[in-house]
């Protein structure tokens, strides 16, 4: 009774909450309004026992989101509403059309249900942070370490793009001062 | 939900766990105001001042007055604000608190006695929720708090507030990697995420304390988690000396409050987390053996209030370079080494 309470509440808050994201002209809304839902999500995975899963959505999401907030922060007032460019009629077109299909498969989803298995369900004995991790490490190995590596490499990019100054305080170096003069001076 | 709790416990009920969500909120809620005194006088008593003398005996009152205060004044919503965002960031930060302390054990477990009408002979577990993954689930929602401060900095048009929220960005994504890294070395030695586990572990004594097999792991955690709660040294995001309030700066009355209220809830599950993960834990089979619990939890609550007077306050880039620099490398160390020696 209460996970189907339960389940109910959160899908009505997800999309409500995700159509927010979409729909809302405030950068400040749609932020928020998106790692609200991503939140919530974890609560389906709550409702399925699923508990490590849960928590790694949780965690996952609040960091990600934390870093797409302060993008926000750097472009846009986030106090007032922006301006929305649309001129691609045929990308909206394309989109719209292909979300429509979607939609269709995942309503058409519970007439299959029947005949899908889960290939690693959950053992009574282990906690599900063992099971995924049996999992990762056996089926999963290649892409799991293959999604290591990709990690690894944006890292080593991160590092080179933002390292030629990294030895210099930002506070202590003259020449950002110099820069900012630079930028008055043309102003 | 699977529980590990040992087998012949009474069985969890809907009405327990709600009773149990009542007494942390009652009496987390009251500690917390509790706190802010306590905080005056410890570092009044360190900076060789008397602390709140005037109001009752010993300045004890002061309390009431402030929450008096707190609760009446008027709630001033500035008017460029954005109005929903800025009356529901402070919650977040409670709410969080709050919930994150659903997953700790406070208090221990009891049976309600029978001779009350109603609620007679219901059980009250110790953890509300006792989940198998507990310490992720605590740290996870304590990372969801930090929506508060940035969310209130942003909505309130304000260029304090502005630079309160880039704060609270930046030492979220500094300081989020230390305490994961930190922790996942206990983790790895004991080999589960639950609080109980990890107290199980210990329960052989003062030896086999985890805080003598992971002395760095344990530096580490009580480090991020100081940064985790804002205190001081790393209380960027509203140091008056430079922000004016920061994230807080247009905040009055109870929705200031509930930003406190959360804070010092947060001081308190760090102090919980750090007492079972790290030092032991209480002892669920001795009568005495909640007190020390309290003990512990109450030593590190003055620990952050004696780094508080002791401690200038560090740059924003001082403590980007502190966690990704330091901090970060000596912990991915640490886990190594710990892998190593769980491996041979």
């Amino acid at each position: 009774m209460y996970e189907i309470v339960a389940f109910y509440l959160f899908s009505a808050l997800t999309i409500g909450l995700f159509i927010i994201t979409v729909m809302s002209k405030n950068v400040l809304y749609a932020m928020t309004s998106l790692a609200s839902a991503m939140v919530l999500i974890s609560g389906f995975f709550f409702i399925l026992g699923a508990d490590f899963l849960g928590v790694v959505q949780l965690i996952v999401y609040v960091g990600a989101i934390m870093a797409l907030y302060s993008f926000a922060m750097m472009f846009f007032d986030a106090t007032r509403d922006i301006k929305e460019k649309n001129t691609n009629n045929a990308l909206v077109f394309l989109l719209g059309g292909m979300s429509a299909l979607v939609l269709v498969l995942m309503f058409s989803a519970p007439i299959f249900s029947d005949s899908i298995q889960a290939l690693y369900p959950m053992h009574e004995g282990a906690g599900n942070a063992q099971d995924v991790g049996i999992v990762l490490f056996t089926k999963y190995l290649v892409p799991f370490e293959v999604a290591a590596l990709m990690l690894l490499v944006a890292m080593i990019a991160g590092i080179i793009l933002a390292g030629k100054k990294m030895d210099q305080s930002l506070t202590e170096d003259m020449s950002a001062d110099d820069e900012i003069m630079i930028v008055k001076d043309e102003k | 939900m699977e529980t590990t709790l040992v087998e012949n416990l009474p069985q969890v009920t809907a009405v327990g766990v709600i009773i149990k969500a009542v007494i942390i909120l009652a009496v987390i809620s009251a500690i917390a105001g509790f706190g802010t005194f306590v905080e005056r006088k410890v570092l009044a008593f360190m900076q060789r001042r008397l602390g709140p003398m005037h109001v009752g005996p010993y300045g004890l009152l002061q309390i009431a007055a402030d929450g008096i205060k707190l609760f009446t004044k008027e709630d001033i919503i500035p008017q460029n604000a954005n109005k929903l965002i800025f009356m529901i960031a402070p919650v977040i930060t409670a709410a969080t608190a709050f919930i994150a302390l659903s997953s700790v054990p406070v208090f221990p477990d009891f049976i309600i006695p029978e001779f009350i009408p109603l609620l007679g002979g219901t059980f009250v577990p110790s953890i509300a929720s006792d989940l198998n993954i507990g310490i992720l689930f605590v740290l996870g929602m304590m990372a969801a708090g930090l929506y508060g401060p940035l969310l209130a900095g942003m909505s309130q048009a304000n260029k304090w507030g502005i630079i309160g929220a880039a704060r609270t960005a930046v030492q979220f994504l500094s300081y989020e990697v230390v305490t994961g890294l930190s922790i996942l070395a206990p983790i790895m030695l004991v080999g589960s995420l639950s609080f109980v586990d990890f107290n199980n572990y210990q329960a052989a004594g003062i030896g086999s304390w985890m805080v003598w097999q992971q002395p760095v792991a344990f530096v580490l955690f009580l480090i991020a988690g100081f940064a985790e709660t804002n205190r001081t040294p790393f209380d960027l995001l509203e140091h008056e000396a430079e922000v004016v309030s920061g994230y807080a700066t247009e905040y009055s009355g109870m929705r200031w409050g509930m930003f406190f209220i959360g804070e010092y809830a947060n001081m308190i599950t760090i102090s919980v987390i750090a007492a079972i993960v790290f030092l032991g834990g209480y002892d669920p089979e001795a009568t005495l053996g909640w007190l020390t619990i309290i003990l512990k939890i109450g030593f590190f609550f003055f620990l952050m209030l004696w780094v508080r007077a002791a401690w200038p306050h560090v740059r924003p880039d001082q403590l980007m370079w502190l966690c990704w620099k330091v901090l970060m490398p000596l912990a991915v160390v640490n886990i190594l080494i710990t892998a190593i020696v769980v491996m041979v």
